[in-house]
């Protein structure tokens, strides 16, 4: 166990560098330059912002002092806020971030767990066809195109919930709602599936031949067997999370990372793109390993691949 | 004595051809693994009502090429700006060029002086150009994602597999290692990174694709190639001196293409998302270019007052995709009935 560990540990620091440097390169290919004002400066100016943010210096050197930057948790100076340091930018805007997807996820996989078992318990009936076309219309209309319709008729037209802005609760509940239908969508399938299963296993069977109520049975034998298989889908969600969040945060202006992640695109900002871009490898490569640790202590018939390696 | 039998020709009777020795036989007719699909397929309604769907939709959106001019679609034409839907005949209100201004319904045609003999079927955008010329190029650049997504997905996916697997041993670690590599940057980001690298637009999109798309097909096919490739077929093949390339064609391929399709009809919905998401938030295709994210975006300013200019193109989208997902989930249960419920 602990072998595998360390592998993948490794492999995991060995990613992150590998993304590092490429991002790294890659910005430096890019086309335009930070000042965008840049006619109106003089090659002296110029020449002294250059200093000021390193840019003067060889490319190598600049990737040097980048890495072991990052090493100390220095991830540079924003372009488009003059002295502020990305690690600042990035952690004054984690907390809405963070919040946002962490209730999402929480009220998808909820719901969704929901929605799949009764459609489970409830087999080829009207409420298992309802929720399948409810999960296929999560799966399918766009979360940007959900958000616009939430904003426009619940926010605005019935005046439920604040329109935009980040402050109490309220001010999440859209885009929680926005950013949870994916995963609810996809979770509400899983689970439906897999309780399928399970419920026409032998021992459900027994639970019912002993007498247990209909709720007893899923909720003790069932569900718990059918959940575990859920642990797998984290690391995708987490990726559709970060995804949405762009534009969800984008939508209701909320200052998060994703809102900041498409403005740094729009102006150039390469010290904050590089932060953000590291920021959302780190944060999948840890999830998926936890998600790979967690589904091997839940789950003892998984061996960890690799473990005798 | 034995009585004799007098037999001639004419005591016996060829049998009806129908009651030939076959009548025996129990067996329906043999068929072969698409004609077997392709029956269960067509037992899922909303499965081949949805390959009606993007058939209809691949039709028009292809089909519409020489009648669509790219140069109307960008050229703006201010008098006819923000009309609403009118379709000649018919007299329902949001179809028949009024709209609702302030809760009372406006012939905004005749406002605006538009000739009695101009319409347009579901209205124009911001700047004059009909929304229905324009959703439906978008659906074509939406198609044509989708089309090279799958085209990336077939190539580099299928035989990187392939080669991972059938390898083996360090070739297939390090291989491995690359597809963790790629596929532990949010696809997202990836995405980004091209956008910046070269100049947003079509090309960028696809060059993104063409990076991050083919990973997970990669992974199943590598791990259905391992399994095949101890069957006695592929050893019998192997030990008759096949070469790899003809193996793989001739043996891997055929017995993979379950898969192989399967995986597409995820990866289509995924391409088509990924596109009107980036032109959404303004680094894939911007206007004047059109596409339906960036509908959806030009549409999402005016919300409130021209709501159809979100409306449509939201609707096209979100058909397409469930056409997509139904389509997907029905070819599962066709090709793989194990896993059917």
């Amino acid at each position: 166990m602990r072998k595998y560990l360390l592998k993948r540990v490794f492999y995991m620091v060995l990613t992150l560098f590998l993304v590092a440097t490429i991002t790294f390169f890659l910005m430096k290919l890019m086309p335009g330059t930070p000042y965008s004002n840049q006619q109106k400066m003089t090659q002296q100016q110029i020449q002294i912002m250059n200093q000021q943010y390193g840019l003067n210096k060889p490319i190598w050197q600049q990737y040097v002092i980048y890495i072991f930057g990052m090493l100390h948790g220095d991830l540079g100076t924003s372009f488009q806020f003059s002295n502020q340091p990305v690690s600042y930018l990035i952690s004054s805007r984690i907390g809405a971030s963070a919040q946002l997807g962490a209730q999402a996820m929480i009220f998808g996989v909820f719901f969704g767990i929901i929605i799949g078992s009764i459609a489970a318990i409830n087999r080829n009936t009207w409420i298992d066809t309802t929720s399948t076309v409810v999960s296929i219309i999560g799966k399918s209309v766009p979360n940007f195109v959900l958000a616009v319709l939430l904003q426009y008729y619940i926010a605005l037209k019935l005046g439920w919930f604040p329109i935009a802005d980040w402050g109490g609760f309220s001010y999440t509940v859209l885009p929680t709602i926005a950013l949870g239908v994916g995963p609810l969508a996809e979770t509400a399938r899983f689970v439906r599936t897999g309780m399928v299963d399970v419920l026409n296993s032998d021992y459900i069977e027994l639970a019912r031949a002993k007498g247990l109520s209909k709720f007893g049975i899923v909720y003790h034998h069932a569900l718990r067997n059918s959940l575990i298989p859920l642990v797998t889908l984290i690391g995708p969600y987490t990726v559709a999370l970060m995804t949405g969040s762009m534009v969800i945060e984008n939508i209701f202006s909320i200052p998060g990372i994703g809102e900041q992640f498409v403005k740094s695109i729009l102006v150039n900002d390469y010290p904050t793109i590089m932060g953000v871009t590291m920021l959302f490898s780190a944060g999948l490569v840890a999830i998926i390993l936890l998600t790979d640790i967690v589904y091997g202590i839940i789950d003892p018939r998984i061996r960890l691949s690799g473990s005798e390696g | 004595m034995e009585e004799k039998i007098k037999l001639n020709s004419d005591s016996f009777q060829p049998l009806a051809k129908s009651e030939s020795l076959d009548n025996e036989k129990i067996a329906a007719p043999s068929l072969t693994f698409l004609q077997d699909a392709w029956m269960r397929l067509k037992k899922n309604k909303g499965a081949v009502v949805s390959l009606f769907i993007v058939l209809i939709m691949v039709v028009v959106a292809f089909g519409s090429t020489p009648f669509i001019d790219h140069n109307s679609l960008v050229k703006s034409a201010p008098k006819y700006a923000n009309l609403p839907a009118k379709i000649p005949g018919v007299s329902i209100n949001g179809f028949n060029g009024k709209l609702k201004v302030a809760g009372k319904w406006v012939d905004e045609y005749r406002q605006n002086n538009v000739p009695k003999d101009k319409y347009f079927v579901l209205g124009t955008d911001y700047l004059g150009r009909s929304l229905a010329e324009r959703i439906i190029y978008g659906t074509k650049i939406s198609l044509i994602v989708a089309l090279v997504a799958t085209f990336f997905d077939l190539t580099i996916g299928v035989a990187y597999g392939i080669i991972s697997g059938w390898k083996g041993g360090r070739v297939d670690t390090i291989m491995q290692r690359i597809i963790e590599i790629i596929s532990s940057v949010p696809n997202l980001v990836i995405v980004v990174l091209m956008l910046l690298v070269l100049k947003p637009g079509m090309t960028s999109i696809i060059c993104a694709i063409a990076i991050s798309s083919w990973t997970t097909m990669a992974r199943m096919i590598r791990a259905e190639t391992l399994s095949l490739k101890s069957q006695e077929y592929v050893l019998a093949a192997r030990t008759l001196g096949e070469s790899p390339l003809k193996i793989s064609l001739k043996h891997l391929v055929p017995n993979l293409s379950s898969i192989i399709i399967i995986q597409t009809m995820y990866t289509i919905p995924t391409a088509i998302f990924f596109e009107a998401f980036l032109s959404f938030i303004g680094i894939g295709i911007s206007s004047p270019q059109t596409s339906l994210g960036v509908l959806l975006n030009d549409g999402q300013k005016n919300f409130q007052f021209l709501p159809y200019q979100m409306w449509y193109p939201a609707i096209v989208l979100c058909v397409l995709m469930i056409a997509f997902n139904l389509l997907g989930d029905g070819l599962r249960d066709a090709f793989d009935p194990k896993t059917r419920r």
